[in-house]
């Protein structure tokens, strides 16, 4: 780590940026409060994930290289989301031919890129935040950050360290939920399927609120909670560790 | 043959969400096959290094495919055998025919085989007056109900006991109305006493490989019912349906892949039945075929060797993609409309029927990555589902809506400055429409989520808005 505080460009994601500010807020505080210094840089847009999953290379080429030149110079590259952070980590390598300049510089910035969670405990050393925050509460891992990134005890670690947090495990916690991006409107039918045994899952703990690591997750999940109309709420882990439970939950009433 | 269709996906989709059969079986079977490969997983701690090994066999021959198939030939030869080359469906079936014909054969009996079902051999049997029986409890289930299987490993997966009875007591018309055949040990007991007979008169015995082997000149295929032995060693013809990437170059390489075979399918250690061919019956042996056979189809495999689908080669047709798909638990084996279901079947069947035809496969999937986390050949699939998606880009074959509409999206997404006015535009628009309540029952150009789901609102102002406003 560098004397000097770490110096962080934050990586909104598309759907914080749109949806939920109070997220990328939430994370400010969480990076500011271990001592980083957060910025963030207003040239990024998107990670570039709908165009590499629909198949165009080019597209999804371009808007990473955009992403590669927004976070230069950055000590690390922090993003509240395990599907947009496993896209820069693994993806953008990917994108490139191997040797070419612009390979190098997705590696460079894929080793300084972390997702919110692991970053706190991987990289900043901290297993615990003063927050507090009241929920009966069930995470569910979503895939790209387990399965990607690896990212499994990290944010249950965390919370569990936020007074008022009491967390139950779910069965098949770690089976997608039905978002997949695109996937969820082009096969609504089976997203709607994979939805249904997840909330049957949910439901089972008993938990009064869910709790995962990425808005296209909670989205999807937060969606049908509401249209079954379930009481549960739903919340992003940054808003947890933040101690943030007065900005309502994701699809409630303000 | 009830008529199965990759094109059709989605009315096939609409069709397995609606069946409650069809769901309840999945939701029975599917836990437990996962249940048992975490166990068998557990019990055994090198398990991701033989993966390793595994993979890097498979990898091995790829890359020498041609080697192999030479060096197996010759031996397949010097044990008495026979190898027909066949590029094409056609030429298999048409191979099979002809050793058939001149055994005089009037039935054959049937180990399971993945490729007897991409051939479509049976169909081609009936219609040249030879019956095939099929002697896998679940492939002759399948085959009373003229179907398709619907898992690589376990056929009949997608139906409930029910539905197996109720077959039975349509076609086993000896049947005393008063035997009680509810549980799954009777169901195998009858169709045993129904199979004994046919063994014993099939003229031909066809069966699948799950490995050939280049330095003996053996197949090998793996069981659990037994019904494979008796279908290679009591017919006096004994023909072998395999293909090409079935090669492995020693004993011992396949016997580090069985390792890992049976635990991944069916979470046992091995599976009951390890049974080795080498040739026909030799002087002195007690019992086995006069003729041995093997059938090598290629169809299509060879294109697939040095392009970046070469990897779906080294499958070994486990199904564990399958069981720990939670697409292929909702929606079934039969909605893939053709003979490989699952994540691999979405990779193998753009390569054998092409991606025209196919197209939906490689998109119904949320790239979850279970798939590719149980593999015990690590096949990257998720990559693989994503090259598909690539080939199916370049060909113009999306939706024009879909393509138009990711390309607007993506020509905003490369502007930042215009981005940043849309998106500012956009939250404000859908939160107005909220009215406060934090979701929309309907939302623009959102149906697909709409119809099962509330769309969440936006708060209002975007990050990057409300971060210059509390900054500045």
């Amino acid at each position: 780590m560098p004397e000097s505080p770490p110096r962080v460009g934050l990586f909104v994601t598309c759907l914080v940026d749109l949806f939920r500010p109070s997220v990328g807020f939430a994370a400010v505080k969480l990076l500011e409060d271990v001592g980083c210094t957060v910025e963030v840089p207003e040239a990024q847009t998107c990670c570039g994930q709908p165009a590499h999953n629909s198949g165009d290379r080019a597209d999804a080429r371009a808007i990473a290289l955009n992403v590669i030149a927004a976070f230069r110079g950055f000590d690390y590259v922090v993003v509240p989301s395990g599907s947009c952070g496993g896209m820069i980590v693994k993806h953008y390598p990917e994108l490139f031919d191997t040797g070419s300049a612009g390979h190098e510089e997705a590696l460079h910035l894929a080793r300084r890129t972390h997702e919110l969670t692991s970053f706190l405990t991987r990289v900043m050393k901290v297993d615990k935040v003063e927050a507090r925050f009241p929920a009966r509460a069930t995470y569910h891992d979503s895939c790209s950050g387990l399965r990607e990134l690896g990212i499994r005890e990290e944010p249950r670690k965390l919370l569990a360290s936020v007074e008022g947090v009491s967390l139950r495990e779910m069965t098949d916690a770690d089976v997608c939920c039905g978002f997949g991006g695109t996937f969820c409107v082009k096969y609504p039918g089976i997203s709607d399927k994979m939805l249904e045994k997840k909330l049957r899952h949910i439901e089972a703990t008993g938990a009064d609120t869910l709790i995962a690591g990425d808005m296209g997750c909670l989205m999807n999940m937060a969606g049908k909670l509401k249209r079954v109309g379930s009481a549960i709420k739903v919340r992003h882990v940054a808003e947890v560790l933040a101690g943030d439970y007065a900005t309502p939950p994701i699809a409630e009433a303000e | 043959m009830t008529e199965m269709s990759t094109t059709a996906f989605k009315d096939n989709v609409a069709k397995a969400l609606a069946d409650d059969q069809l769901q309840f079986a999945m939701t029975e079977t599917g836990p437990r096959f996962i249940a048992k490969r975490t166990k068998a997983r557990e019990a055994l701690p090198e398990f991701d290094q033989l993966r390793d090994q595994a993979r890097g066999i498979k990898d091995h021959v790829l890359d020498h495919l041609d080697i192999y198939l030479e060096r197996y030939e010759a031996k397949v030869k010097e044990t008495g055998g026979h190898v027909h080359w066949a590029e094409t469906p056609d030429e298999a079936r048409a191979a099979v025919l002809e050793i058939c014909r001149k055994a005089n054969a009037k039935m054959v009996t049937k180990g399971k085989s993945m490729i007897s079902e991409e051939i479509d051999l049976n169909r081609h049997l009936e219609e040249n007056g030879i019956t095939p029986v099929e002697t896998d409890l679940g492939e002759y289930i399948i085959q009373l109900r003229n179907e398709r299987p619907s898992h690589i490993i376990a056929p009949a997966v997608h139906l409930t006991r029910g539905q197996v009875e109720a077959d039975f007591r349509r076609v086993h018309t000896h049947l005393d109305p008063g035997r009680d055949l509810s549980e799954i040990p009777s169901l195998v007991e009858e169709a045993r006493g129904v199979l004994r007979r046919k063994y014993l008169t099939a003229d031909v015995g066809i069966t699948g490989a799950n490995f050939l082997i280049a330095e003996t000149g053996s197949s090998i295929i793996v069981t659990n019912e037994g019904n494979g032995d008796l279908t290679q060693t009591l017919p006096k013809v004994h023909i072998v349906l395999a293909s090409i990437e079935k090669l492995v170059p020693t004993l011992e390489d396949a016997t580090t892949i069985l390792r890992v075979l049976a635990r991944s399918a069916t979470g046992q250690e091995f599976s009951n039945y390890t049974t080795f061919s080498t040739g026909g019956r030799r002087p002195g042996d007690p019992d086995g075929p006069a003729e041995y056979h093997v059938i090598l189809l290629d169809n299509g495999r060879a294109n697939v060797l040095g392009t970046e689908f070469q990897d779906m080669l080294r499958c070994i047709r486990c199904g564990a993609c399958l069981n720990h798909c939670p697409v292929y638990n909702a929606v079934g084996g039969h909605a893939y409309g053709w003979v490989y279901p699952g994540p691999i079947g979405s990779v193998v069947t753009p390569a054998l029927v092409g991606i025209e035809k196919a197209r939906h496969l490689p998109n119904a999937s949320t790239f979850c990555g279970r798939c590719e986390e149980v593999c015990p050949m690590r096949i990257p699939i998720p990559k693989m589902l994503r090259h598909w998606r690539e080939k199916e880009f370049e060909r113009h074959l999306q939706p024009t809506t879909m393509r138009w509409g990711l390309g607007l999206w993506a020509w905003v997404a490369k502007r930042p400055k215009l981005y940043r006015r849309a998106t500012a535009l956009a939250a404000r628009v859908l939160a107005n429409q909220a009215h406060g309540k934090g979701r929309l029952k309907k939302a623009p150009l959102a149906s697909g989520w709409t119809e099962f789901r509330d769309f969440p609102a936006p708060q209002g102002k975007t990050f990057h808005r409300l971060w210059k406003e509390r900054r500045s």
